[in-house]
């Protein structure tokens, strides 16, 4: 698999030279900010209340809008980076957190906390989530490196399953508590009811991504593999626990905030590594950009799409989400065959 | 390979003796008796927990009349069981030594994303009214019609030609399931709690799901496409020692696959629309029939894997309603332990 992407580093023509990757403020990259940041102020006024009209259209205004993007744009950022460091770590480009089950054991840790405490705090919900997704993400990164793989395609295969065995796991508590349709509406992830006071832990995210950019050389290095990052001095393990740690932070925060956001972490660092190649201390500014823009987007469809009333946005991603995949999946199957 | 044979025979009895040794199926006479005991035994058990399922517990006496309709309703969920084990274990035992893997299953392949599609959406657009008259024998067909139609496109699509790719394909289709259970979660997620169960009671397999008004179409489908994959043994012999020995035999590798596959599609979407979803119950029956039949020998394998099957959808089924009174669980009992099954096994594997 390293000496795969090393050959394709080289081979592509498409690859930008390596002088031109440090630089991070690029006319691009400014334009894309820009956009996004057009995105935002137009999220910041969709919407059935009538701002500018009615006589406490303001407060409303930083009651919920306000909230909302804020919360849009650090999901985003989270999502789409959890998605980029744990394809790093795993050194498959078709791993993230709907792929291998880390959502799925979010959701059981929050059936779990729902059972063990009756009417839970935000944060306990949180810490459930958190808790489980990191066990569950380790133990599929424990069963990756002991299995050797035949085909780089059999990992998501697997990590599906797992994440199906996991929800029948909770589909079976849920039912057995009667709790079905807590279960069910988790897995519609919404921003709906995001608000002042009900989104404020996402901030939580903006430690997290401070952290990835404090590491992402030695993430990067991770991610050639163990042996050449033990060689280039760097200890690999306690990385890993600490890669995983800071993902389950970020799923378990999303996951109990807002709920399932399928997807968002595949497409969004599969497309930038087309545009860009692979390196991910210049990359990790464009994902986070890009993942920001993408929910922004997928979340004023889904405000607009029924109006007066709201599709919750994970259908929106899941659905494009699944396009967007097959897409990438098919594009590589041409690659391959050109070889 | 006759003229193979007949050289041997010349070469006199060491040489024949050698070629009975390798035609045999099993490694020993002592495994293969064990073979065949455990066979009867789980049939018997199978037998015995039907003959208590529909026996136990009769709220009106042998002489009654009403005792023979009772043994009759009672007799369409039996015939379910048996489709369902038929279907499963066939469908998995085939797709596991097609795909030269062990470890998926073809129930991930989104038959049960676009089941739970058509239903939900029959509520959705068409109200609580439709989803309970959904239940001829055109809705019956028109679902398994749709289901062969989405897999031979995918199939037909990933898998043909010079490129065809089966990782892909299952990949594919794992993302199509996600995208249809999207959009079905989408339209769950709009219904009125009352619809909401009726619905969900629709989602999760069980036998009381059956309808015997299907039989007549489900049970010939069934018994057909079963006996072509049960003919086909020796093929998927040769088939499940990958791509290349496969080819090196002779065997047209990409036209038995797809033959295979579509075998494997009319088993599974036949059970799922008549008992609805059951994910991991396959699995399960298939690990555990490896483990009974110490063989590759697909002859004595599918005959294993559905006495498995039977066995444990009888038995849970009598125990869960006789002995523990709960009635609704058992489909899900099942996928749980399938899934615990599935999450050791990978655990053990070594490679993929």
């Amino acid at each position: 698999m390293v000496s795969k992407s090393a050959i394709a580093e080289v081979e592509s023509p498409s690859q930008p030279q390596f002088s031109k990757h440090q630089k991070i403020w690029t006319i691009p990259f400014i334009l894309a900010i820009l956009s996004v940041v057009i995105l935002g102020i137009i999220s910041l006024f969709t919407g059935v209340y009538d701002i500018r009209g009615q006589e406490d259209g303001w407060n409303m205004f930083f009651i919920t809008r306000v909230p909302r993007t804020v919360a849009l744009m650090l999901t985003g950022a989270a999502m789409a980076m959890t998605g980029l460091i744990m394809q790093l770590m795993s050194q498959n480009k078709m791993v993230e957190p709907t792929t291998i089950g880390t959502t799925e054991w979010a959701g059981l840790g929050l059936l779990a906390v729902y059972l063990l405490f009756p009417g839970p705090t935000l944060v306990l919900r949180m810490t459930g989530a958190i808790l489980f997704s990191f066990a569950g993400t380790m133990i599929f990164f424990f069963f990756l490196r002991r299995v050797k793989l035949r085909s780089s395609l059999i990992v998501p295969i697997i990590g599906l399953m797992l994440g199906a065995v996991i929800s029948a796991f909770s589909t079976f508590t849920a039912l057995f508590f009667n709790m079905s349709q807590v279960v069910e509406s988790w897995f519609v992830g919404s921003f709906a009811a995001v608000q002042i006071g009900r989104y404020e832990y996402l901030w939580i995210i903006v430690i997290v991504t401070i952290l990835i950019f404090m590491y992402a050389n030695r993430l990067t290095l991770a991610g050639l593999g163990e042996d050449i990052a033990t060689t280039l001095g760097v200890n690999y393990n306690r990385l890993i626990l600490l890669a995983n740690a800071l993902v389950a932070v970020a799923v378990g925060v999303v996951a109990a905030v807002i709920g399932n956001i399928p997807f968002l972490g595949l497409i969004v660092p599969n497309i930038v590594s087309m545009l860009r190649g692979d390196d991910l201390r210049s990359n990790l500014p464009w994902v986070c950009v890009m993942g920001m823009g993408t929910i922004t987007l997928c979340d004023i469809l889904s405000r607009v799409i029924i109006m007066p009333f709201e599709v919750p946005v994970s259908l929106i991603l899941g659905t494009i989400g699944a396009v967007v995949f097959i897409l990438i999946l098919l594009r590589q199957r041409k690659s391959r065959r050109l070889r | 390979m006759s003229a193979l044979d007949s050289q041997l025979h010349t070469n006199g009895d060491f040489h024949a003796r050698l070629r009975t040794r390798a035609t045999r199926a099993f490694r020993s006479r002592k495994e293969e008796k064990r073979y065949w005991l455990l066979l009867s035994a789980l049939l018997g058990l199978g037998l015995l927990a039907s003959l208590g399922l529909l026996l136990y517990n009769n709220p009106v006496p042998v002489d009654s009349p009403s005792f023979i309709p009772v043994v009759e309703r009672r007799l369409v969920a039996i015939i379910a069981m048996l489709i369902a084990a038929l279907c499963h274990s066939f469908a998995t035992v085939a797709f596991h030594s097609v795909t030269n893997n062990r470890i998926i299953t073809p129930s991930l392949l989104g038959y049960e994303a676009l089941y739970s599609a058509i239903h939900t959406s029959t509520l959705f657009f068409f109200g609580a009214g439709a989803l309970v008259r959904f239940t001829g024998i055109g809705s019956f067909v028109l679902q398994v019609a749709l289901m062969i139609v989405m897999s031979l496109i995918l199939y037909g699509w990933l898998l043909s030609g010079k490129y065809g790719n089966l990782h892909l394909m299952l990949l594919i289709g794992i993302i199509i399931g996600a995208g249809l259970n999207s959009v079905s979660g989408f339209m769950r997620r709009l219904l009125a709690p009352s619809e909401f169960d009726l619905l969900q009671s629709r989602l999760i397999g069980s036998v009381t799901n059956a309808n015997a008004e299907y039989f007549p179409i489900a049970i010939p489908l069934v018994i057909i496409t079963v006996l072509c994959l049960f003919f086909f043994s020796k093929k998927l012999n040769v088939l499940s020692l990958g791509k290349d020995v496969a080819t090196s035999f002779g065997v047209k590798y990409q036209a038995s696959i797809i033959f295979t596959l579509v075998l494997i599609a009319v088993l599974m979407s036949v059970s799922t629309s008549l008992l609805g979803p059951l994910t991991f119950f396959g699995f399960l029956v298939a690990i555990l029939s490896y483990q009974a039949a110490p063989t590759y020998d697909h002859r004595y394998v599918f005959p294993m894997a559905f006495a498995v099957g039977f066995s444990i959808l009888t038995s849970a089924y009598f125990l869960l309603y006789h002995v523990l009174q709960a009635q609704t669980v058992v489909s899900v009992v099942i996928e749980l332990f399938g899934g615990i099954l599935f999450l050791i096994v990978i655990l053990r594997k070594r490679s993929l």
